[in-house]
């Protein structure tokens, strides 16, 4: 029952990544030719919301649900990682016109070919994994 | 906007926006941190990967809520697309329905184009490229760099982390060398 709880936290995702049309392939094309605002609207104000939620959640020491004062990892900085692992990604990004979460809610959507891109994803992660110790970071 | 646009328009960015924050801020308060790439690798662990790699050897019982999450997601996308649907075709700038159809590709006024993301044209090379290969590279891309459009641009922003701003700007320059450069070779 524990669970219960990121179920509903997921359905309610879905249905906002569906309702603004984050999940269109069209919509990734619009932003990466620059006709549209939505987009950039739509990560602008969610990250900027965040920051805010994070410092004060920061600032107040605010706890969790078990009790605990929320503690945010760090990001690992990599020389190489982050930059070349963010355009294979990118390139990714606008030939689906999908990132993993879209990916997922598609097929709620009814696009069941999303299903091929998801497994081509699981892919993607194993053959990193399997060559991690060889690519620079 | 009263409760029956609510139901059947689309919603704009300035709602979508602070509600994306609102899952990000339950996920905190649950004792999670917002981020959907991790889930490929977990699915690689649960499939028995740690035996072979390293990289997937880790409790994956500890990160079953975020498969969870993800089942939760999908229910959510056949929630919004069977009873809340935007009831008129996608509103796509004129810019974009023009430049796509110099590329051979109709606007269907639907989320994505069929006539690329359907099971035939997993046969021919242009659609074997979009649908298997692009994906193979969010995944493998995404891993490489820590985090993907969730964990780096909305997790990772907020948190003020460079790694994150570096990565999300190479999202940018790999999906803008895709749709100018790389597009017009493939289309």
């Amino acid at each position: 029952m524990k669970y219960i709880k990121f179920f509903l936290i997921g359905i309610l995702f879905g249905i906002i990544m569906t309702k603004s049309e984050i999940i269109s392939w069209y919509r990734i094309q619009e932003m990466f030719r620059f006709h549209s605002f939505h987009m950039y609207g739509v990560i602008g104000s969610s990250v900027i919301l965040g920051m805010i939620q994070v410092l004060i959640i920061k600032k107040i020491n605010f706890k969790n649900i078990g009790g605990k004062i929320i503690e945010f990892k760090n990001k690992k900085l990599g020389r190489y990682n982050n930059l070349y692992g963010g355009i294979i990604f990118g390139l990714g990004w606008a030939l689906t016109g999908a990132c993993p979460g879209p990916m997922y809610i598609l097929i709620g959507n009814g696009y069941y070919i999303f299903g091929v891109v998801i497994l081509s994803a699981i892919l993607g992660a194993f053959t990193y994994g399997a060559i991690k110790e060889k690519l620079p970071h | 906007m009263n409760i029956i646009d609510f139901i059947s328009k689309p919603w704009p960015w300035y709602v979508a926006g602070p509600m994306i924050s609102v899952v990000m801020f339950l996920l905190l308060w649950s004792g999670k941190t917002f981020g959907i790439s991790s889930s490929l690798r977990n699915i690689c662990s649960i499939a028995g990967a740690g035996r072979y790699y390293k990289y997937f050897d880790f409790n994956w019982r500890k990160e079953i809520w975020n498969i969870v999450f993800i089942v939760g997601a999908i229910l959510g996308g056949y929630i919004a697309s069977s009873f809340f649907q935007n009831l008129d075709p996608l509103k796509l700038s004129n810019n974009t329905i023009n430049d796509l159809s110099k590329l051979g590709i109709v606007f269907s006024g639907e989320l994505v184009p069929n006539e690329i993301f359907n099971i035939h044209s997993l046969a021919t090379l242009k659609g074997f490229l979009i649908i298997v290969i692009g994906g193979f590279f969010v995944g493998f891309g995404a891993r490489w760099a820590g985090g993907c459009t969730s964990g780096h641009a909305i997790s990772g922003l907020s948190n003020f982390q460079l790694p994150s701003l570096i990565a999300v700007i190479g999202f940018f320059i790999g999906g803008l060398i895709m749709t100018h450069l790389i597009f017009p070779l493939i289309f």
